[in-house]
């Protein structure tokens, strides 16, 4: 117990020490202002950490994360729009910085493809269940539905 | 027999693209800058902060910018290599000194040999960021009219200085 206290005291001092060190360089510490911290996420959410590449930069706590969280939160409040910034994230880290890559030349394949597949898939379907159709036999004789009523009836009374 | 040749087909060009995915290294994402201006930055001297480097000042010559920490461990396995690069004189390497104590950096060189005609301090990550740093070490290849012609990401190997980055140096040079 006391080891965890004296931890979470660290990490106080530790934050306290960091977010006077970040005043100087930020305009505003990250909680004090809510509604930007809000739109600072709402950007963060778009963006892939390249450190770790299956998570946000608004969930990611590696160092890069938290150094472009810093940069999202200063051009918003310089006024930029949440485009400019995406913008600026693409031409340093490529179009994998986005979650939602934008539809270009390189990514045309990639946002068309999954539905070119599945319209192919559905073109061989149609085909296939048209060409089953044909195969069915014509119906039965008089004969043969006979013999059929007659095993039916079998059946029935055997269970 | 011909029934079998469409799903085959369909098999061996899967195949064919998982083999060359599964050999990629999913951590290193091509880099938008590579034949783009090297972006610009004017930052003090890791061993003199009062003087200043800028990009400007190292237009005219074919040199590496090699992102660099005293806190990186990759950077360790590199470092001989740098060091031998620098004593052979090849190519000029300039150090960009990535969110690192000072103190700390210069101790790193004087323990491993200073492999860097300069380094720069990038303290709070900034110029990083400018350069698409996302893991440290990395070296950029630039040419003489300052446009990033390669970038290494990660430790630089014998393998790539031999079959990559010394050729295009050489041409480079040529140009």
């Amino acid at each position: 117990m006391t080891r965890r206290w004296l931890i979470s005291v660290g990490l106080a001092a530790a934050a306290l020490l960091t977010s006077t060190a970040t005043l100087a360089t930020t305009a505003q510490p990250s909680a004090a202002d809510p509604a930007l911290e809000a739109r600072v996420m709402v950007v963060a959410e778009e963006l892939r950490c390249l450190v770790c590449q299956n998570e946000t930069i608004a969930a990611s706590h590696a160092d890069l994360a938290v150094d472009l969280r810093k940069q999202i939160r200063t051009k918003l409040s310089e006024g930029q729009s949440e485009r400019q910034i995406l913008d600026f994230m693409v031409e340093r880290y490529g179009d994998f910085v986005l979650y939602r890559p934008r539809l270009s030349a390189t990514t045309v394949l990639l946002w068309v493809g999954p539905f070119a597949l599945l319209l192919v898939a559905g073109v061989v379907m149609a085909r296939t269940i048209r060409a089953r159709k044909k195969q069915i036999p014509a119906a039965l004789s008089d004969a043969e539905s006979a013999r059929a009523r007659q095993l039916l009836a079998k059946t029935h009374s055997d269970s | 027999m011909k029934r079998y040749l469409l799903p085959l087909a369909v098999f061996l060009v899967m195949a064919g693209f998982l083999a060359v995915g599964l050999n990629r290294d999913p951590r290193e994402v091509p880099s938008p800058l590579v034949d783009k201006p090297a972006p610009a930055f004017n930052l003090p001297r890791l061993d003199a902060p009062e003087q200043m480097i800028s990009t400007q000042d190292l237009r005219g010559q074919v040199w590496l910018l090699n992102v660099w920490a005293s806190w990186c461990v990759a950077c360790r396995q590199e470092h001989p290599l740098l060091v031998d690069l620098a004593r052979a004189g090849t190519v000029k390497v300039y150090g960009l000194n990535y969110k690192d104590k000072r103190e700390d950096a210069i101790g790193m060189l004087r323990k491993t040999g200073d492999p860097y005609v300069k380094s720069v301090s990038d303290t709070e990550g900034l110029v990083g960021i400018d350069y698409g740093v996302y893991g440290v070490p990395e070296t950029f290849v630039i040419d003489k009219q300052g446009v990033i012609r390669y970038k290494q990401i990660g430790p630089i190997t014998p393998e790539a200085l031999r079959d990559t980055l010394l050729p295009l140096i050489k041409k480079l040079e040529a140009s």
